[in-house]
């Protein structure tokens, strides 16, 4: 009568497991993001508004070097919309817990790590989804980016690895705290100064001096500048390796971080 | 193997460093085959001993073996024969029916063609076919807790953890969910159950232990336990507490129970409902005693209580933010 699972025997099938686990939980995750309006509107039209408010509104009056704003803009726009994603890891995360999900999860006997590497690869996965959406928004209004394909496509892939490495650490967030609500309000203060205290909307030097120091050598300027460098064929410095180095570096503190908390909380 | 699906030693488990101890040594002996209940109010450690006993929080101590492998050391093994649902029906709201399912069959690491199978067989058999293409969201509290026993049984788990299983059910989904409960029992699933209702504890259960403050504090057959308690309870309403207290004492002989005052009231758990009633209307009208009210009631949880406690059962809402370590989340009281 009883049908007891498959055991997994030898490490290789328990691996093949933990990856069906991740794709099942990623895979659940972004069902979800297709069927909550609001979460589609915060993934997709936010950028793009942002794309249209800069490029329309602000733009006239922000001078940048090589003079054609919009191209300074794109990349930056990419950078942020990817590092905003990881809200979605923040919000989703602290809702599962709220919801008691999590337990019902870890009452399975499924692979550990699946719940944390399920939420964060479905946001890598959206965030694909929304650079290719916003760099056809961003041709749209005259977007010109002059290097070639392959170094696009290095950017791109630069820009998604870089969010992904920071997700784990708004999955911290979520896992910390007592709501979603609570959860994203925990989350604005640190990635507001991030985004915005950058090289993605204005050029560094246009910000006041006593930021500039903070907003040269911070990650996220780092990664803006690699990404505008190898989209706009410009030169970038050391910023693609600098920009590397965080996102290993924050991947390596955030994860046993996040995980540490599931530990706890669940 | 062990003969008992389940068997808990001496478990204890403390919150907040030692200050709540929300069990304190319960021991368990659940055989295979039919439905245990652990019957008490919140605040009890009846969510406590589930979440342990399907490893999702360890004991501070003692040890717990389910199915006889021991929960702490492999708690994999555990999951992969083990069902766990429960009052607050966790089931995604953003997937259909279908997809919440094959979800936890595919979780479960099932083969994917059984799963498909399954969830069909499932979804049939909870009258949810018509609507396992839409969002659980749609869904209402009664087809939301028959989701979450669907995806509890998806992996046919020999053992079953439901907890209040029918608590904020309507009376006819709490009758269809005690058939489908005693329909699984007769194909040989075993299930511990907790409850807060006396009334389901008698339908269902063979076995049961009553949980007052982490300790059990009654244990036995139901029918058992309704001997000692006696069966009826005889509740007289006085016009004054002074009449109340004058009463008591007319009627206290009337059953080997203490008689328990409270205000204008006066309950007395007796086994003979109607004759002693009639008793007790002769005595108080000779006393020349007038009543606002009498009734006769089945005993509830609380008259259980303060059978065996003498104290109510309390609502412990204090335990509900301790429940877990960090005393986080809105979460209702689980224990």
């Amino acid at each position: 009568m009883s049908i007891i699972a498959a055991t997994p025997k030898s490490s290789k099938s328990s691996l093949r497991w933990a990856i069906s686990d991740v794709l099942t939980i990623a895979r659940r995750n972004l069902l979800a993001l297709v069927r909550i309006p609001t979460s589609l509107v915060f993934a997709v039209i936010q950028p793009v508004m942002f794309v249209l408010l800069f490029r329309f509104i602000f733009g006239n009056v922000i001078q940048v070097p090589g003079g054609v704003y919009v191209n300074f803009l794109i990349p930056g726009i990419l950078v942020q919309t990817t590092i905003f994603g990881a809200l979605g890891t923040t919000i989703g995360l602290a809702e599962d817990l709220q919801r008691g999900l999590i337990e019902r999860f870890r009452a399975l006997p499924m692979a550990r790590m699946a719940v944390l590497t399920g939420r964060t690869v479905a946001d890598f996965v959206r965030n694909i989804g929304v650079v290719i959406i916003i760099t056809f928004v961003g041709m749209a209004v005259d977007f010109r980016p002059s290097g070639s394909f392959v170094s696009y496509i290095q950017a791109c892939l630069l820009m998604l690895i870089f969010a992904y490495c920071l997700s784990w650490g708004f999955a911290f967030v979520g896992l910390a705290a007592p709501n979603s609500e609570t959860a994203q309000a925990m989350a604005f203060p640190v990635i507001f100064p991030l985004t915005f205290a950058s090289s993605i909307f204005v050029p560094v030097a246009k910000l006041p001096g006593w930021l500039q120091p903070f907003a040269i050598n911070q990650p996220v300027s780092q990664c803006a500048d690699a990404v505008r460098g190898l989209m706009l064929g410009t030169p970038h410095g050391a910023s693609t390796w600098i920009t590397l180095a965080w996102a290993i570096g924050a991947i390596a503190v955030l994860a046993p971080l996040a995980t540490a908390q599931y530990r706890k909380v669940a | 193997m062990s003969d008992f699906a389940v068997e808990a030693l001496s478990v204890v488990r403390t919150f907040r460093d030692g200050e709540v101890r929300a069990l304190d040594g319960v021991t368990l002996h659940v055989p295979r085959g039919e439905v245990f209940g652990l019957l008490g109010p919140n605040g009890s450690g009846k969510t406590t001993m589930i979440r342990i006993l399907s490893t999702i929080l360890k004991p501070t101590s003692g040890t717990a073996t389910v199915n006889g492998v021991d929960v702490v050391k492999h708690p994999d093994a555990v999951r992969r024969s083990i069902g766990l649902a429960g009052q607050y029906a966790t089931v995604d709201e953003n997937l259909t029916g279908y997809e919440n399912l094959r979800m936890i069959g595919l979780l479960n690491h099932l083969d994917k063609s059984f799963v498909v199978q399954r969830c069909h067989e499932l979804l049939e058999q909870f009258g949810l076919t018509d609507a396992a293409n839409r969002t659980t969201k749609t869904y209402s509290g009664g087809m939301r807790r028959r989701l979450d026993l669907g995806a509890a049984l998806v992996a046919n788990p020999p053992l079953l953890f439901l907890d209040e299983p029918t608590t904020g059910l309507d009376p006819q989904s709490r009758q269809d969910m005690w058939g489908t409960i005693e329909g699984l029992v007769e194909g040989g699933t075993t299930v511990l159950l907790t409850t807060q209702y006396l009334e389901e504890a008698d339908r269902l259960a063979k076995q049961l232990v009553v949980l007052d403050h982490g300790r059990i504090i009654a244990e036995g057959t139901s029918q058992e336990l309704k001997t000692r308690l006696g069966s009826t309870v005889l509740s007289i309403t006085f016009t004054s507490t002074d009449d109340a207290r004058r009463g008591r004492e007319i009627i206290a002989d009337l059953s080997p129970k203490d008689a328990i005052i409270e205000g204008t009231v006066v309950d007395l758990t007796v086994d003979r409902g109607p004759a002693l009633a009639a008793e007790a209307l002769r005595r108080l009208d000779s006393a020349g005693i007038t009543l606002a009210g009498l009734s006769l009631r089945e005993p509830s949880l609380d008259d259980v209580f303060l059978n065996l406690t003498g104290h109510k059962a309390e609502d412990e809402t204090i335990l509900v933010t301790e429940e877990s370590p960090t005393g986080r989340r809105g979460r209702k009281a689980r224990t």
